[in-house]
């Protein structure tokens, strides 16, 4: 090895040692900074939404820091957030968790994307005992587990359709009802499923069709061939955005005709976008609408908050980005109400946590769960080739009328 | 399980055209892995992502306006340059060398392909609308979306063409020969180089016109393309190499298998049963050579 190779080794194991040293105090609070670690998938099979909760999260930080930050102590501390790519690998997410809490010093932690992401790094805050309030992890296995750094904005994922089955049996004169499902097999979509069992149960209504589609869903032909022939009162679809878009396609095509179709993961938008008119009537599960009435004093209420996104990432906001901005607020709410840095501290304010926000009402129970809030069901209804949401369910939000049933495929242009 | 199948004749016949329409789709995939597979000895991990990769060809010209079949034009002739530029970038290394190397080389390209597609496009699910509309048969009671016949009807008419092509052509026949035996085509003047190109550029053109009919008929989406590259490998072992009727026939023959194991153990067994039906028919071949081989001692 000659002279300069060992020159430029040394040089970059000098240039390494430095950067380790550095960022290990890159601790908790630094200067007038309170640094958040979050693992966010950039890449892989969960990007886009990955994006749209990073971009809620920033949103959140811009805001909240331009509107004099976080008073602790009785100085102002502004929000910073570092950002790794965990490439929607449950695997890489875990490590990256182990190396912000452990490399870059990180006290608190936002929640990745995706329930089985957050179900990944969980354990790993646990067992540093470092909060994380997360805003995209429904998954109700995440609130079972006894977790007491966990905190989630959002409602379980048990809830997410459970409103609908009540619907179809209010629409059948308060009697029980057919349903036919189909769930992917993850953890998200399973526990949505659970819900739907518990409301089949307590309203007497019977389950005909109870289909698990694969990881690699592109056809249900069968499932639908099999809800034509058994004719159910509602069909209950959950496979993530694949899911939603599959079911229209094939629903339109095969021409199943069923009263009541609802799904997770649809969005007028979305949907529309792709499908045009054969998306509408579906009825979709939401954490969050802008047309709910609750206001915070950082974005106003939710059309405020539609628009600001609008105007700063050039597209309207889906409720991923809601919740994970949503996060941020609480982060701040706790920090004040806590008025220290101690980690235990921060913790005991969060689980006291209630606030209004933007987004909804947030109030942690035992697991770490929003019991506050309740989840929207929204229908798509056009008018020419433009689709909207128009929230249907609970009664106290809905701003239109819940269409029932949907009309046969026959009369349908 | 699930006996409602038995108990609804209607479904019964839905289930099998379901079935035998994608199974030809299926068998035109195949088809490329086969002559591939039989020409240079690789086995093309990265089969199912072209397919994928020509499926957004057409879903770019149905944003841009046109209708999306003409994809099975396009997305071809632009396919076939992908493929051709694959060979010289990374499988004339690995041609002569054994199985496993082009495998792996193959895997490494799949994932790149995956990717680069969940770079350009998106991770979002997307679809293109034929708006083909749908034939109603038996009263209603068995509906068969136009798009799919189309889709079976082009995947024919390709297939055909490829085979009368590989008769009658001079590229063909070369391709005929260096598969037989490379060696002796080349000392006969043949430019196997070219003629691997060529192949993989063919098998790349035959994955595109699949991915363009798939957009009209099912969904894409950057991750979805292993099952493809797993259903097409089936196919290829249970038809044997360069045999195309065999090649259709087990192909149809995956797609009912695949819809009835839907309507039986449920979608979820969907993609399982697949792989179980690989197991099962790589043990019984195994078990039959077995029976056959003869030792030198």
């Amino acid at each position: 090895m000659n002279k300069i190779a060992k020159l430029f080794i040394t040089f970059i194991s000098a240039i390494a040692m430095a950067l380790v040293s550095f960022s290990s105090s890159f601790a908790k609070v630094e200067g007038e900074y309170i640094v958040l670690g979050s693992a966010i998938s950039l890449t892989g099979k969960y990007s886009s939404n990955g994006v749209h909760t990073q971009n809620g999260y920033n949103l959140a930080v811009d805001r909240i820091n331009s509107m004099g930050g976080v008073k602790v102590g009785g100085k102002s501390y502004k929000f910073e957030i570092i950002y790794y790519d965990d490439e929607s690998n449950p695997k890489r997410a875990a490590q990256l968790a182990e190396r912000l809490i452990k490399q870059d010093g990180v006290h608190y932690m936002l929640g990745p994307y995706s329930s089985g992401l957050t179900k990944a790094i969980a354990p790993v805050t646990e067992k540093y005992k470092i909060p994380m309030v997360e805003a995209n992890g429904a998954s109700r296995s995440l609130f079972t587990k006894g977790y007491k750094y966990l905190f989630a904005v959002l409602s379980p994922a048990n809830q997410y359709l459970e409103v609908a089955i009540d619907l179809a049996v209010e629409k059948n004169g308060g009697k029980p009802v057919k349903i036919a499902q189909a769930f992917e097999q993850d953890a998200f979509s399973q526990d949505v499923r659970l819900g739907i069992l518990d409301a089949a149960k307590r309203t007497g209504s019977k389950i005909i069709i109870d289909d698990k589609l694969p990881k690699e869903l592109n056809d249900m032909a069968a499932t639908l061939a099999k809800v034509k022939a058994t004719k159910p009162d509602v069909l209950v679809v959950s496979g993530h955005t694949k899911g939603a878009l599959t079911a229209i396609r094939q629903i339109a095509e095969m021409k199943v005709d069923v009263p009541m179709l609802a799904m997770t993961h649809c969005d007028a938008a979305k949907l529309s976008k792709q499908h045009g008119k054969k998306a509408e009537y579906a009825l979709c599960a939401s954490q969050w609408h802008k047309n709910l009435s609750y206001k915070d004093k950082f974005f106003g209420t939710g059309k405020k908050y539609d628009k600001d996104f609008k105007k700063e990432f050039g597209y309207a906001p889906p409720y991923q980005s809601a919740e994970s901005s949503a996060a941020l607020l609480v982060f701040k709410d706790a920090f004040e109400r806590a008025n220290s840095f101690d980690r235990d501290k921060v913790r005991d304010a969060l689980k006291a946590t209630e606030m209004q926000t933007f987004y909804g009402n947030i109030k942690f129970g035992p697991g770490g769960q929003n019991t506050a809030k309740p989840m929207i069901l929204f229908q798509v209804r056009c008018k020419g080739d433009t689709c909207e949401n128009k929230v249907v369910a609970p009664t106290k939000w809905a701003s239109d009328k819940f269409f029932h049933p949907i009309p046969p495929w026959s009369e349908r242009g | 399980m699930d006996f409602l199948i038995f108990q609804a004749p209607m479904l019964m016949v839905q289930a099998s055209l379901d079935g035998i329409l994608l199974g030809i789709l299926f068998a035109l995939i195949a088809y490329g892995m086969a002559l591939q597979w039989g020409v240079m000895n690789i086995i093309n991990i990265a089969q199912g992502d072209l397919v994928i990769l020509g499926g957004y060809i057409a879903y770019t010209m149905y944003l841009a306006g046109i209708h999306p079949a003409w994809g099975v034009i396009v997305s071809p002739i632009i396919m076939y340059f992908v493929g051709w530029a694959l060979y010289k970038l990374v499988i004339n290394k690995v041609v002569d060398r054994d199985l496993f190397i082009s495998i792996l080389a193959t895997f490494g390209i799949a994932i790149v392909f995956q990717q680069l597609m969940n770079f350009i496009f998106g991770a979002d699910v997307v679809v293109a609308q034929s708006e083909y509309g749908t034939t109603m048969l038996f009263d209603n009671s068995v509906t068969l979306p136009n798009s799919k016949i189309f889709s079976a009807v082009i995947s024919l008419v390709y297939a055909i063409a490829l085979v009368v092509y590989m008769k009658k052509s001079k590229l063909g026949r070369a391709i005929r020969a260096t598969a037989q035996n490379a060696r002796a085509a080349k000392i006969l003047g043949v430019d196997t180089e070219k003629v691997y190109a060529a192949t993989f550029g063919i098998n790349a053109a035959l994955c595109g016109i699949a991915g363009a009919l798939i957009s009209i008929t099912l969904t894409l989406h950057p991750y979805v393309g292993l099952p493809y590259t797993v259903r097409s490998f089936m196919i290829v072992i249970v038809a044997g190499l360069g045999n195309l009727p065999a090649v259709a026939i087990s192909g149809m023959g995956l797609g009912l298998f695949e819809e009835f194991a839907d309507y039986i153990l449920g979608t979820e067994f969907r993609i399982g049963a697949v792989f179980m039906l690989l197991v099962f028919i790589l043990v019984y071949r195994r078990f039959k050579l077995s029976k056959k081989r003869e030792y030198l001692k």
